[in-house]
């Protein structure tokens, strides 16, 4: 394993704040999912229509497997000198007037945009869909401090109100349906002092038009933005975000002060490089051909836009997931979401089974390099090794293979702390010593047919003990033949 | 050609049809099969359950008693992705650099069975009549690890009396996995319930596949449903012809 070195220990995302943990295991998670007919019916529609309107915008484009290889190409080139070009995007936008904040973890992030909002003396923010910040628990670190956040992406704001978390890194209330939505905001908005029309219909135009009043309100009012970043320019230290609705337009625009926190991998080197991930990331993510709003800042300008701008630059965990050889790869990620989208066990169990703001594949994956293996320990195992994922990913993630790495990253700190070995251990370390001699191997062979004499009458194989039940309990077993096809070769050609 | 047979420890041991069958299709075709019978497991479930440590020994094995011949064929995409696509991470993984490179050559010397037959031995008809009605499951692992592409489907069409149905939103897992399907019963089951609703939507006799375990999985639900179809490996296929064997 190499290690890259930020001037800074390898420390993990830290626990207790902020949304990058299960809080129970995947499975458990999954099963309360998975007997929610409204749930998968609503993430089913939602995620074949994406899948669809993707695949056609995907096969618009006759270099689509090159672009791929240039995005894959142009990330893997700055996690290799992440450490350089950081410096470089901290000197470009302190040149050009604004400030940059190093955040070694969640808690470090939280206190600096805290104390940063406090500064100014507003009491509430308005917020541009940022994952970073949701990773982070930022909403409730400044509700602590008496500070409200106003989340405008529509999606976000209905989580917000729902008081739920998001279960999707593109469309975070994708687990709601309209009659839903309704219901959230009728019960909400009131209190947020946006009247609500008494025949509020379920048609999205009325619910858009709902939102939108409330968020006018809030845009015009606000003094301090918070947003995320999709992406950085190193070479200008311009910051990048791609939007649909034009909210966060708004929000980067009016307010007096923006606060830019984002992870230390959203990096490009120079503009140029945006060419490629800009036609990348709306076809895999919206399945648009462009998307509506791209907004660039680049420091202050005198009377145009935020007259005070901070970029914090979170790592929570970043570092580490850059000195694992294997995983580094995660990084590379743009957030499209076409991996969930495409994603067979997402498609049935939704995001929150994931219990971190990023589900999906890239949640497997990502989310225990953040905080650890063990502490997202279920993760690695949340998927059929498909390989759907791979092929849909723009920036070509291997995430089939990164999953098989923490998995054996996780049995083998398993054992480390563990001197008893489970029970599954032990079979796999018996299994491997039977397998790895054909003469032990033929002997369990034989000693296996012992399935025959408890078929024997029914001709099928009885509902069978713990851990066998869980592949019972919906599917038969076959029943061993009487002959393998080791003894028929040396019967008949032998 | 000579051709060595890595039957995989499940059709050994549950499903010697297949093998036989691969067997029979390829010496019909004119080929000579041999079976190196020291092969145990590619090791695959360790590999994919994160027993990389105890797949080394499986590795070392399978390279040890492949590496003499120039040409393996095994009727299972999912072990001949495994042999292509981990054998060497794990050899290389422990450090074993030397194995890796030994890995690496036998594992380019390995084909599924659809390939051998396109790629290797340019057949596409291979004189198999299967009168019945089939639909076709293109497993994860031959679709997405081995590109496959339309090779098992070019065979089965020029299967005589074959009624070939087309299976819906074919290219979806079928929830197998491995021990994705323990550890992940329910998802699991969610995603087999779904495969089989198409299958059965078909209103095929038999489901074909190019991997036993896939269909052990499919066949398993379909067998508690008592539907009556069938799963029958793409080998079945091309091995039966109109005279009886
Ligand atoms: S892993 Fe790839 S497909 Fe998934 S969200 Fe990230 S960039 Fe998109």
């Amino acid at each position: 394993m190499t290690t890259v070195h930020l001037g800074m220990p390898l420390v993990r995302a830290p626990r207790g704040v902020g949304m990058l943990r299960e809080q129970e295991p995947f499975p458990a998670a999954a099963r309360r999912a998975l007997a929610d007919p409204q749930l998968r019916a609503n993430i089913r529609r939602a995620t074949g229509t994406i899948r669809d309107k993707r695949q056609r915008m995907v096969d618009e484009v006759p270099d689509w497997e090159q672009l791929r290889d240039a995005g894959s190409a142009l990330k893997a080139a700055t996690m290799a000198r992440l450490p350089e070009l950081l410096v470089q995007l901290e000197e470009q936008v302190t040149a050009r007037g604004g400030t940059v904040h190093w955040a070694r973890d969640a808690h470090e992030a939280n206190r600096i945009v805290t104390s940063l909002v406090q500064a100014t003396g507003a009491d509430e923010v308005v917020k541009v869909k940022s994952m970073a910040t949701v990773e982070i628990g930022l909403n409730q670190a400044l509700e602590a401090a008496g500070i409200a956040a106003w989340e405008t992406d529509l999606a976000e704001l209905i989580v917000q109100l729902g008081r739920d978390r998001p279960s999707h890194i593109l469309v975070p209330a994708i687990h709601r349906n309209r009659a839903e939505i309704r219901e959230i905001f009728r019960r909400e908005m009131p209190g947020l002092g946006t009247e609500v029309p008494a025949d509020l219909s379920d048609v999205p135009a009325e619910l858009a038009a709902l939102s939108r009043r409330h968020l006018r309100a809030k845009f015009l009012s606000a003094r301090v933005a918070v947003s995320g970043a999709n992406f950085a320019v190193a070479e200008t230290g311009t910051l990048a975000v791609v939007e649909s609705e034009g909210n966060g337009r708004m929000c980067l625009t009016l307010p007096q002060t923006l606060i830019t926190v984002m992870g230390i991998e959203k990096l490009v080197p120079t503009w140029r490089d945006l060419e490629v991930f800009l036609q990348l990331l709306p076809r895999s993510s919206t399945g648009e051909r462009m998307n509506p709003y791209t907004s660039t800042w680049t420091g202050v300008t005198p009377g145009d836009g935020p007259q005070e701008l901070h970029l914090v630059l979170l790592d929570n965990g970043r570092s580490a997931t850059l000195a694992d050889e294997v995983g580094r790869s995660a990084l590379h990620c743009i957030r499209c979401s076409a991996c969930l989208n495409v994603c067979p066990v997402y498609e049935r169990t939704g995001g929150h089974a994931y219990g971190s703001v990023y589900p999906g594949p890239i949640g497997a994956v990502l989310s225990p390099q953040l905080t650890g293996v063990q502490d997202n320990a279920s993760l690695p195992y949340a998927s059929s090794l498909c390989g759907a994922c791979f092929d849909a990913c723009p920036v070509k993630i291997d995430i089939p293979r990164l999953l098989v790495e923490l998995r054996a990253q996780h049995v083998e700190a398993r054992a480390e702390e563990h001197p008893v070995p489970s029970a599954e251990a032990v079979a796999m370390a018996a299994a491997a010593w039977t397998m790895a001699r054909s003469k032990r191997w033929v002997r369990a062979q034989r000693a296996s047919r012992i399935g025959r004499l408890l078929a024997r009458r029914s001709g099928r194989l009885p509902a069978l003990p713990f851990p066998l039940a869980r592949w019972t309990s919906s599917r038969e077993l076959p029943v061993p033949p009487e002959e393998t096809f080791r003894d028929w070769w040396a019967r008949e050609r032998g | 050609m000579r051709i060595a047979l890595l039957v995989t420890c499940l059709v050994d041991t549950l499903y010697p049809d297949v093998g036989r069958a691969t067997v029979t299709l390829l010496e019909r075709l004119g080929h000579e099969v041999v079976f190196p019978d020291r092969q145990t497991c590619c090791g695959q479930m360790h590999v994919n359950s994160g027993y990389q440590r105890d797949a080394l020994p499986l590795v070392r094995h399978h390279v040890e008693v492949f590496e003499p011949y120039d040409v393996v064929v095994a009727p299972s995409g999912s072990c001949v992705g495994s042999v292509r696509h981990q054998h060497a991470m794990v050899a290389r993984r422990a450090g074993d650099d030397r194995l890796a490179a030994r890995a690496e050559a036998v594992a380019g010397r390995i084909y599924e069975l659809s390939e051998l037959l396109v790629d290797v031995l340019g057949v596409e008809d291979v004189g198999a009549a299967y009168p019945h009605r089939v639909t076709y499951h293109p497993t994860c692992h031959s679709l997405r690890l081995l590109r496959v592409g339309d090779k098992l489907l070019r065979l089965l069409r020029h299967v005589r009396g074959l009624d070939l149905v087309e299976l819906p939103e074919a290219d979806q897992c079928c929830g197998f996995g491995g021990t994705f399907a323990l550890k992940n019963a329910d998802t699991s089951t969610a995603m087999l319930a779904d495969k089989m609703r198409h299958v059965l939507s078909t209103g095929a006799e038999a489901c074909t596949a190019g991997d036993s375990s896939c269909l052990m999985h499919i066949g398993g639900g379909l067998a508690r449903l008592r539907s009556g179809t069938r799963t029958v490996h793409l080998a079945e296929i091309l091995a039966a012809t109109e005279q009886p064997a």
